[in-house]
């Protein structure tokens, strides 16, 4: 295959990939819901849950986005230093998001700033957005595709604390934040937090932590204890399905961290919504893509 | 008007303020006639920018919403409606009073709750806001019947008017009645209760700085 060759062929793996992960959720997050949906009993909140399932039957059915907002694309991209596309990547990865945008199809949802004008192809200055992780010794490509809604992005926030707030101005901030822009953002939801230095350094682990499959825990035995405290006790405030009340109020809440600086604790949170469109591929350097997140895809 | 078909409550546009005395937060009702999609520029549009719309809703139904939507081929000028949930309606809440009074909408469909803008001027002038089920865009993009008319297409797809023929349109779930009364500031109170017990449960298991 020649580089070109090989250019197309992940940039058509990548495109069909997008547009898939925008109509079926991952196998992890359709038990989470069928799991919560079991614990409902009032009317409304059953009738959510059941609107809910019929509307994922439908879009498998009618081959068409669950989700009108299909967000501003994200990849998550974790790349050995050999993978031979790793130079081509950020390009084809936005050509990948045109063809699946005119596929799907999906919603143009790139407005530049300052002119305020919407490009009309889902892509523009710095979108979609690819984050890095370099593996030496390793020539494999992980990618994280995401599709960043505006209504769970709007309950966003990062602050520094100071060490006098301790992990419980850590919790203030996360309920808090719960209660006043989560109910909106299309419970039940997956909350990332991040724990570390700097606003941005937090925001970064907070959006990270959204990656991980429901069911796992952080490392560290004292943050896996934290992200059960913080599961829990959002789940006892009842936000139900849709923030309309009920049983529970999250799928999972993930923890990442790094270490810090003495004088600061940032905080950063970040929500996915029910309709948590992640999508998790590897890829071979011959370009054999294996999905881990989706039973059943081939691309 | 109001008609119930196999227990289902169904508003007809035109909507008039009697039709939705009987209506209170926590009811469940579907919608037949037109419903116009209209978010945020839209609303600004309007309300700071002076500019009327080029759509009359009076009596009718809006959707906070951007939708996919595809041209149907071999038709001049016409587009299927392929996606379209609610989007957060707090952003439009602070036009919403002057935008309801100027328009004289009945029915606002959207997503989350509103604040006193809408509660005042469900109760001023006779309208509701409901919530649709967010994330569900396929069940409502295949109640939507017919495109009949776009306009401020310049605006780009989700900020496009996009001015449906919708049936049985629903469920849609009170949040804001003509009342003003309103369910999510109601379940807040009691969230807000909640959240407080659970910080004081969690900090006692956190002091990890000693």
């Amino acid at each position: 295959m020649t580089k070109e060759q090989s250019v197309e062929l992940m940039t058509d793996k990548m495109a069909k990939f997008v547009a898939y992960v925008g109509k079926k959720l991952p196998d992890d997050v359709e038990a989470k819901l069928q799991e919560l949906r079991q614990q409902e009993t009032t009317p409304l909140a059953t009738a959510i849950y059941d609107t809910m399932a019929r509307n994922q039957k439908l879009a498998v059915d009618l081959n068409r986005p669950c989700c009108q907002d299909t967000g501003v694309l994200q990849f998550w991209v974790k790349c050995g230093v050999n993978f031979p596309l790793m130079g081509e990547l950020e390009a084809l990865l936005k050509e990948a998001v045109v063809r699946a945008t005119f596929a799907a199809p999906l919603r143009h949802n790139s407005v530049e700033t300052f002119d305020e004008v919407n490009t009309k192809r889902n892509v523009g200055k710095g979108t979609p957005t690819v984050f890095w992780d370099i593996v030496p010794d390793d020539d494999h490509c992980e990618i994280y595709t995401y599709m960043a809604g505006g209504g769970c992005t709007l309950p966003g926030k990062a602050m520094v604390l100071m060490p006098g707030m301790g992990y419980e101005g850590v919790t203030k901030f996360v309920l808090d934040q719960m209660t006043s822009y989560g109910l909106n953002a299309c419970p039940p939801l997956l909350v990332g937090v991040g724990v570390a230095t700097s606003v941005e350094t937090a925001a970064l682990l907070s959006k990270k932590a959204l990656m991980r499959p429901l069911g796992s825990h952080n490392p560290n035995p004292r943050a896996a204890e934290m992200e059960k405290l913080l599961e829990d006790g959002i789940n006892s405030i009842g936000l139900g399905p849709q923030g309309m009340s009920g049983k529970n109020s999250v799928m999972g809440v993930h923890i990442e961290n790094t270490a810090r600086h003495p004088s600061t604790i940032g905080v950063a949170v970040n929500v996915g919504c029910w309709s948590h469109r992640r999508g998790h591929v590897v890829f071979d350097k011959d370009l054999n893509a294996t999905v881990t997140t989706h039973s059943g895809v081939q691309l | 008007m109001v008609e119930i078909r196999d227990g289902k409550k169904v508003l007809v546009t035109p909507v008039s303020a009697e039709d939705l005395a009987d209506i209170k937060i926590g009811d469940i009702v579907y919608l037949d006639g037109d419903l116009m999609t209209c978010r945020d520029v839209a609303h600004r549009r309007l309300v700071e920018g002076g500019r009327e719309l080029p759509y009359d809703i009076r009596n009718k139904a809006i959707f906070h919403a951007g939708p996919i939507v595809r041209p149907i081929q071999g038709q001049d000028d016409a587009y299927e409606m392929v996606s379209v949930g609610p989007t957060t309606s707090m952003r439009m809440e602070k036009f919403e009073y002057e935008f309801t009074q100027h328009t004289g909408v009945r029915v606002i469909v959207g997503k989350g709750g509103m604040g006193p803008n809408t509660e005042r001027a469900c109760k001023e002038f006779g309208a509701i806001h409901c919530v649709f089920p967010a994330g569900c865009a396929v069940v409502a993009a295949t109640e939507v019947q017919r495109i009949a008319e776009h306009h401020w297409d310049e605006l780009g797809m989700p900020e496009t008017l996009w001015c449906c023929k919708v049936k049985e349109f629903g469920p849609l779930i009170v949040s804001i009645d003509a009342n003003g009364d309103n369910l999510f500031e109601k379940n807040k109170v009691d969230f807000n209760k909640k959240k407080d017990a659970a910080i004081e449960e969690i900090c006692k298991h956190v002091s990890f700085i000693k």
